[in-house]
């Protein structure tokens, strides 16, 4: 655990104090501990790593850690992200973004930055609500569930964020939950690893807006839902009765280059036959 | 000799959005992000064929407007030289990350290319109905410089203008065009290394440590590096500290926001970019920009031909709005005529810098037709 901290601070901002936005319980921290242990284990230098974040709780986590990192409007990180990809194809790209920034105000830019398959990985933290504003239903809360928009519970059907994904063409897809974080950190290294648009969903409680007007008693009692509920995606296939089973693990993993690679290579090309033609 | 090396100058027959191209990368622009809209399509166009030849540049057509903002921020955040372009309804959508990128103080080129009429309006027909839009169509208080151009050369200088002014100010600039310019044909010279004074951002040379991203420095405009460089900080639309981490202590949010608005009025001079045609004696002024100004200039003309002392001030530069050069022809003259494509959104601006001592007539048009330079000279003559 110690040595689990000591890693986490050398990568944390020390030069500013910060008030922590997280309520207790929130598995935000937990999704930042994976990154960090995963840029970490591909042993990516600070400089080369650029966090470009949305808004939202999740959108804070860009603060707290020492990389490049770049606070943008409520769902258009992944804008800015491809900016940045193809000005400088040799960074490592993150977009962390919440479940209403990835899905609902962004879901657009999300579409299309996995159909360009841009060589960005998109972490998104689906806590299943709006955060931030207070509670109010985003395009992955359950349906039939509470917030304070879905007062007689959500009436519209949510997203299935890991179809969602691969029908548009990413490089890689997966689920995890910070209850597995162990298998966490796994998913997002190797999506770090992999070329191409990859997607990380990470399952992670807010008990504050979403848990506690969903009959669950307290923020614990989310983490051992998520125990219960997510299973590992072989075992969640052979399963007779999946009664609201969450599969995790990794769905798509495709190794082709991303935009940013194929454009270099049609420049060159095109660069070539024109000087060839001159 | 110059003569000799003037001829071999190559020229070009182009439409004005195919000089905006010209001039961007002239001063340098390696990035273009966008999404088509009529009547700027011609430069997004033009882009496709052209940053693909020039090492490392970079086309991308996005998904839509805001989408586009986003790819050029994060390409500036990069250090490229990053533009797009666009006409009113795209222009709308971008608003927000123009105020981010005012708040953030990234550099960026925003042409848009005015149509008439609000909503869809009138897509092939020219207006100049985005003048306040450009100014404050992005939500609370920030600094932006606006430019214009009145013909297809000033296309070529007013697009490096508004890359130099990006990148000197750390700013937004909007270069605001009209649909007869943009789709204008006219004889341009080529640029070529050399002829314009190009500005780059000043980047920090100090150890990374000691870096403050949003630090006061003598022209208020702190270096920026790029992304990656080894100068790691944060960047966010909220308001922030010095070193770039949100703050809403009074004293910091007032200290960031009175600087940003600083770093352009203490060069106010240098972002004033305006014509005077016969000012000198003027009884009568006839202030206009865009393609109205072409009219303006004719009628003027036709003017003096009878014996009125007409003048016109060519405005390039819309905001800051070149008061200096407004207020003091109004002490001089009897009147004041400002003809434009919309309902009055810069002879608001001259009445509010005249505050009552000369005449101000307004002439208006907003069914998608020209002003005619017959149309000003009946009230000028
Ligand atoms: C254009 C715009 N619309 C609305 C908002 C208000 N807003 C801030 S955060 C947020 C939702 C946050 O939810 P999510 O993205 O799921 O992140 P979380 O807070 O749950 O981590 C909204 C709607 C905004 N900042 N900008
Ligand atoms: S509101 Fe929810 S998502 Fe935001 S910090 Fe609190 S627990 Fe976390």
């Amino acid at each position: 655990m110690a040595e689990v901290t000591q890693l986490i601070h050398q990568y944390l901002r020390h030069n500013k104090k910060f008030p922590l936005v997280f309520c207790p319980g929130c598995g935000h921290g937990i999704v930042l501990g994976s990154l960090v242990r995963s840029v970490h284990a591909l042993g990516l230098s600070k400089d080369e790593v650029v966090i470009v974040a949305g808004i939202g709780c999740s959108g804070r986590i860009a603060a707290y850690v020492d990389f490049n990192t770049v606070h943008t409007t409520h769902g258009r990180a992944l804008t800015v992200a491809t900016g940045i990809k193809m000005a400088n194809p040799a960074l490592t790209v993150i977009a962390v973004m919440g479940d209403g920034d990835a899905f609902s105000i962004g879901g657009n830019h999300f579409i299309h930055a996995a159909r360009r398959n841009i060589g960005v990985t998109a972490l998104v933290l689906n806590n299943f609500i709006y955060g931030m504003t207070g509670g109010q239903c985003s395009s992955t809360t359950p349906e039939g569930a509470y917030t304070h928009t879905s007062p007689m519970g959500q009436p519209e059907a949510s997203f299935d964020v890991v179809e969602l994904a691969r029908a548009a063409g990413a490089s890689g897809v997966a689920r995890g939950t910070v209850y597995h974080v162990k298998a966490l950190d796994g998913l997002i290294t190797a999506a770090l690893a992999q070329p191409g648009f990859n997607l990380v969903e990470a399952l992670t409680p807010c008990f504050t807006q979403y848990g506690r007007g969903n009959g669950f008693k307290n923020p614990v009692a989310m983490f051992q839902w998520l125990k219960e509920r997510a299973v590992p995606l072989e075992a969640y296939e052979k399963l007779e009765q999946k009664d609201g089973r969450i599969p995790i693990g990794v769905f798509v993993k495709r190794d082709v280059p991303g935009l940013e690679t194929r454009y270099a290579a049609m420049c060159r090309e095109f660069r070539e036959k024109k000087g060839g033609a001159a | 000799m110059t003569q000799h090396l003037r001829k071999k100058r190559r020229e070009a027959f182009v439409l004005g959005n195919e000089a905006v191209v010209e001039g961007a990368l002239a001063a340098g622009c390696s990035f273009y992000a966008g999404y088509p809209i009529t009547p700027s399509t011609e430069i997004m166009e033009t882009m496709a064929r052209r940053l693909p030849l020039a090492p490392d540049g970079v086309f991308i057509q996005m998904e839509d407007e805001i989408a586009s903002m986003g790819a050029i921020i994060g390409a500036s955040l990069a250090g490229r030289k990053a533009m797009t372009a666009t006409s009113g309804p795209g222009f709308s959508l971008m608003q927000e990350q123009i105020g981010y990128a005012a708040m953030t103080e990234t550099p960026l080129v925003i042409v848009d290319v005015m149509r008439g009429g609000a909503s869809t309006g009138l897509p092939t027909s020219p207006g100049q109905g985005d003048v306040q839009q450009a100014r404050w169509g992005a939500h609370g208080d920030h600094p932006i410089i606006v430019l214009s151009a009145t013909d297809v050369p000033q296309c070529v200088e007013m697009t490096v203008a508004a890359f130099n002014f990006a990148e000197k100010y750390r700013t937004p600039v909007v270069l605001l065009l009209d649909e007869i310019t943009a789709h204008t044909r006219e004889k341009i010279t080529l640029p070529e290394p050399g002829d314009f004074e190009i500005f780059s951002r000043l980047v920090p040379t100090m150890p990374p440590e000691w870096y403050k991203p949003y630090e006061e420095t003598l022209r208020g405009v702190p270096p920026m590096p790029p992304v990656g460089s080894g100068y790691r900080f944060h960047v966010t639309g909220l308001t922030h500290d010095l070193l770039g981490f949100p703050t809403s202590r009074p004293e910091e949010v007032r200290a960031l926001v009175e600087r940003q608005f600083r770093k352009i009025d203490r060069f106010f001079q240098d972002v004033q970019l305006v014509e005077h045609v016969d000012t000198e004696d003027a009884e009568v002024l006839v202030v206009a920009y865009g393609c109205v100004a072409r009219s303006a200039r004719l009628a003027v003309k036709q003017a003096r031909d009878v014996g009125v002392r007409a003048g016109l001030l060519v405005l390039n530069t819309l905001f800051p709005f070149p008061r200096a050069h407004v207020e003091k022809l109004m002490r001089t003259c009897r009147l004041v005529v400002v003809p434009e494509l919309n309902v009055g959104q810069i002879s608001r601006e001259v009445k509010r810098v005249n505050e009552g001592y000369t005449a101000v007539r307004t002439i208006n048009r907003i069914d998608g037709q020209i002003i005619t330079p017959s149309q000003i000279f009946k009230e000028i003559a």
